[in-house]
């Protein structure tokens, strides 16, 4: 279950003197999930494009599933290979489920497997409409069918999320947990950052084509330092949180008449929790708000910035 | 050659679909028809083949209409298909990019083939309908122009590649192509003349004004169509230029030949460089 699938060593992608992938190693797992992250012209589609061999790296080499995806020995390997480009237009007077079939086809893949596709994203009531009138959810989950044709080892997924609702999303994710647990791979560029909670194993953090941060997200929330919030609502006006605290070195912020708020380190969070609850404050409420994601993510940057 | 027909046979279908091929079915057909009958009109019952005149009056439309129509279909093959995320995806297949190339191209020129020869096929055979005594060797002028339009066509199609697969933006791609259809179907040949005109024979040589012509397609069906047949050539004042110009039609055939293979190859070696 953990074979490498894919692997970058040492890649640099330049543009003349633009550098889009700088010095960028990476692994990836069979059925691991792992999010790309990173701002507009973070390098995270360059990323996906060198693994797919639409450019070749500047130094380094890339393989993935045995190859090196821009040589002319990677068709093979491409068959395993799914692929959601962002924003992709498909023809819009063919039906989703001609459009389907075509590239079933060019992957030599059953097209009778196809109705089974539609099915699992969703859209088998539309498959025999044209693609010109389907909703914006609709064409990006035929992106996903295309992109699951005969079952790949590898999904490359390039901001599959973008514009969807929240309900899409979830189905969307569920999808992902289901072929990592099917053993597949995923890669998924976002800058949604706050759906990745539970819905990915690694985060890969990229900035002007360096890697900043490599690893699951609890680690990566411990690394960051982004501070833990603690907020406590009292029942009485007058009471108040601060001196009296063993810990001092905790400041207590009045947000309003009864509610508290502090930040601290994550490590110091259960200490400053003990010490609120061995007072006989008069406690109706403790919230525990841990960073989020974009609290991490700017953290990192921030850091780098300071370096 | 899997992946090349599927590509071909999906570009076919996407041209039945969206109306690319009944439009130019239509445009062809009306133009040929309007000429074949006008043509036919002032022939009267003098002995010159209606078939002739407008073998002659649907050439001198095809060197307009057809490289037109090519370059509006090819420019946006690749060009159009980047901007729309189509061609990242397309490329992502096991499928190399000279196969997808090809397979354009062939359902292209089948997009291109059929137009031409259902639009001119009516247009002639409403003629042989209204005026069944035609002078011999017309119907094979007539067979030979329509081929001839379609490697025409196939012609700029692969020029039109070439823009396509040069440029990012699909409106740049348009805008090329309408500068190759000027320069070949209208500056060209007026330059030519001009030339011609002002040097008065001093310099010019009969081979260099062969090259000259082998050097634009379009002169290439003008010798091939114009000068076949003498009743053509002299009906479409080309007799005088036939005497001088001393090009076999194997000649001029592989010319045409030549203005197909050769920028379809360059634009496959583009392509292959590309990074997208």
């Amino acid at each position: 279950m953990n074979s490498t699938v894919a692997m970058l060593e040492a890649v640099s992608k330049r543009y003349g003197r633009h550098r889009a992938i700088e010095r960028v190693d990476f692994t990836m797992r069979a059925g691991e999930r792992v999010a790309l992250v990173g701002h507009n012209g973070a390098g995270k589609s360059t990323l996906i494009k060198l693994m797919l061999g639409l450019i070749r790296p500047s130094e380094g080499c890339v393989e993935v599933l045995g190859a090196d995806p821009g040589s002319r020995a990677s068709g093979v390997a491409r068959r395993s290979i799914g692929f959601l480009p962002e924003n992709v237009v498909f023809h819009p007077s063919a039906t989703g489920a001609e459009l389907l079939a075509f590239y079933a086809r060019l992957k030599r893949q059953p097209v009778a497997s196809n109705p089974a596709l539609l099915e699992r994203v969703g859209i088998a009531d539309a498959a025999s409409r044209r693609v010109g009138t389907y909703s914006k959810g609709m064409r990006q989950r035929l992106g996903l069918a295309q992109a699951l044709i005969g079952r790949p080892r590898v999904l490359l997924l390039d901001e599959p999320t973008t514009g969807l609702d929240p309900a899409l999303r979830q189905s969307f994710y569920r999808i992902v947990g289901e072929l990592a647990a099917d053993g597949a791979a995923v890669l998924l560029s976002s800058h949604a950052l706050a759906e990745l909670e539970n819905t990915t194993d690694r985060v890969v953090v990229l900035d002007h084509g360096l890697v900043v941060a490599d690893g699951a997200l609890t680690e990566l929330r411990r690394r960051s330092e982004a501070p833990t919030r603690i907020r406590v609502t009292l029942t009485d006006a007058h009471a108040a949180i601060g001196p009296g605290l063993p810990r001092g070195n905790i400041a207590w912020a009045r947000i309003s008449d009864v509610v508290w708020e502090a930040s601290c380190p994550e490590l110091a969070k259960v200490e400053a929790l003990r010490d609120i609850l061995g007072t006989a404050l008069p406690l109706a409420d403790i919230a525990v708000i841990p960073p989020s994601l974009d609290q991490i993510y700017a953290g990192f940057l921030d850091r780098k910035a300071a370096e | 050659m899997r992946p090349v027909g599927i590509i071909a046979l999906r570009e076919l279908a996407d041209g039945l679909r969206n109306r690319r091929v009944i439009a130019t079915t239509l445009l062809m057909a009306t133009l040929a028809l309007t000429l074949a009958l006008l043509g036919s009109a002032p022939t009267g019952t003098v002995g010159v083949s209606a078939l002739g005149v407008t073998v002659v009056g649907l050439s001198s439309l095809t060197i307009f209409l057809v490289p037109l129509i090519a370059l509006l279909i090819a420019h946006d093959a690749i060009a159009g298909e980047l901007d729309r995320g189509t061609m990242t995806l397309l490329l992502s297949y096991p499928d190399a990019r000279w196969q997808v190339l090809a397979g354009k191209f062939i359902g292209h020129v089948l997009i291109l083939g059929i137009a031409t020869v259902l639009g001119y096929g009516i247009a002639g055979l409403a003629l042989a309908y209204s005026s069944p005594v035609a002078e011999a060797g017309a119907a094979a002028a007539f067979a030979a122009m329509v081929g001839t339009s379609i490697l025409l066509g196939a012609a700029f199609l692969a020029l039109g590649y070439v823009i396509s697969v040069s440029v990012r933006d699909p409106r740049t791609a348009a805008g090329l192509a309408m500068g190759a259809w000027l320069f070949f179907v209208l500056i060209y040949d007026m330059a030519l003349l001009g030339i011609l005109v002002a040097d008065q024979g001093q310099s010019l040589t009969v081979g260099i004004l062969n090259l000259l012509l082998l050097a634009n397609p379009t002169d290439i069906y003008r010798l091939l169509n114009l000068t076949s047949v003498s009743n053509t050539s002299l009906l479409s004042g080309m007799a005088g230029l036939t005497d001088q110009v001393r090009l076999d039609r194997i000649t001029l055939f592989a010319g045409l030949v030549a203005w197909i293979a050769v920028p379809l190859v360059a634009a496959g070696a583009i392509f292959a460089r590309r990074q997208i």
